[in-house]
């Protein structure tokens, strides 16, 4: 029962959150509402165990990406109220909110369609899970910050190096990406030049 | 009365078409960005969902590599946005149809 309670809880955060980011006019106010969404989203992961990714997702994401956007927004002074009466073109909105039943309806079908539930998954879900490796990394009750790293630096350890050298890669690209080409052209205050 | 992945799954779908819709209305880059962050979350609410249904660590480590490659993305984005921004400061994603044939 408390588990509901919680679901309930998470969820309501979770959405409340999305639905103000879509929502509110002023950039802060939806980056602050995003944070929201991604504790909700933490809760979750800590009810269903998932104790490490939890702590991650509040790092990274409550932490690090959203502080980025916030950073983003006040650096180029867009945190004004948007505009959003008028529609950039005639049924922008409705054909929008349409698209979005129709991909939640068609989401629906395929969770409930199916006709199999993870109860009775069984051999049938794992061999969609594991794909071409054809071996399951079982979860066991041992903490799972444990098995995430064993799993991580042992199975998963091209992809791990993949995804240093694609953070190195985007480091170097956001730096490049920012530069200021015409800096070379400024006159720069040296000491004992600038008096001059 | 016991919170099955099911549960779980239905929250990442509305989650999904939530962001999914906020991609398609708001014009703003930076929200658009957001919303794809959303989408991102939904994906990984239904991966632990999954991992935890099924008894299989997998999920998780999908989870953690999502959560690497967002990262990279959003500073990839961000910095893109801030460089067309500089040059004018009121753009949406509607003005950026220079490429346009």
């Amino acid at each position: 029962m408390a588990g509901v309670v919680v679901f309930v809880i998470s969820t309501v955060i979770v959405l409340a959150g999305a639905l103000g980011v879509i929502l509110y006019r002023n950039p802060v106010h939806a980056a602050l509402s995003l944070i929201a969404s991604f504790f909700g989203v933490a809760i979750m992961f800590i009810s269903q165990g998932a104790h490490f990714l939890a702590l991650v997702q509040i790092v990274v994401y409550g932490g690090a990406i959203v502080v980025l956007f916030l950073f983003v927004i006040m650096l180029l002074g867009v945190d004004r109220e948007e505009d959003i009466s008028e529609e950039p073109f005639e049924g922008q909105r409705v054909s929008a909110l349409l698209s979005g039943v129709m991909i939640f309806a068609m989401l629906m079908g395929g969770i409930f369609l199916s006709g199999r539930t993870g109860d009775e998954a069984g051999d049938y879900g794992q061999a969609a899970i594991t794909g071409s490796t054809g071996q399951v990394v079982p979860l066991t009750e041992e903490e799972d910050v444990v098995q995430l790293g064993h799993d991580l630096f042992t199975r998963n350890i091209l992809a791990f190096e993949a995804t240093g050298l694609l953070l190195t890669i985007a480091t170097v690209g956001a730096v490049v990406l920012v530069r200021n080409r015409g800096a070379e052209d400024l006159v720069v205050d040296e000491p004992g030049t600038a008096s001059r | 009365m016991i919170v099955t992945e099911t549960w779980y799954l239905v929250v990442s779908a509305l989650l999904f078409s939530i962001g999914a819709t906020g991609l398609l209305v708001r014009r703003n880059p930076l929200i658009m960005f957001m919303c794809v962050e959303l989408m991102l979350n939904a994906v990984n609410i239904s991966f632990v969902a999954f991992s935890t249904a099924l008894r299989d660590l997998a999920g998780q480590t999908a989870v953690f590599f999502v959560l690497v490659v967002a990262a990279a993305e959003v500073v990839v984005g961000l910095s893109i946005v801030v460089a067309v921004m500089r040059r004018r400061p009121s753009a949406t994603v509607d003005d950026l149809a220079e490429l346009k044939g």
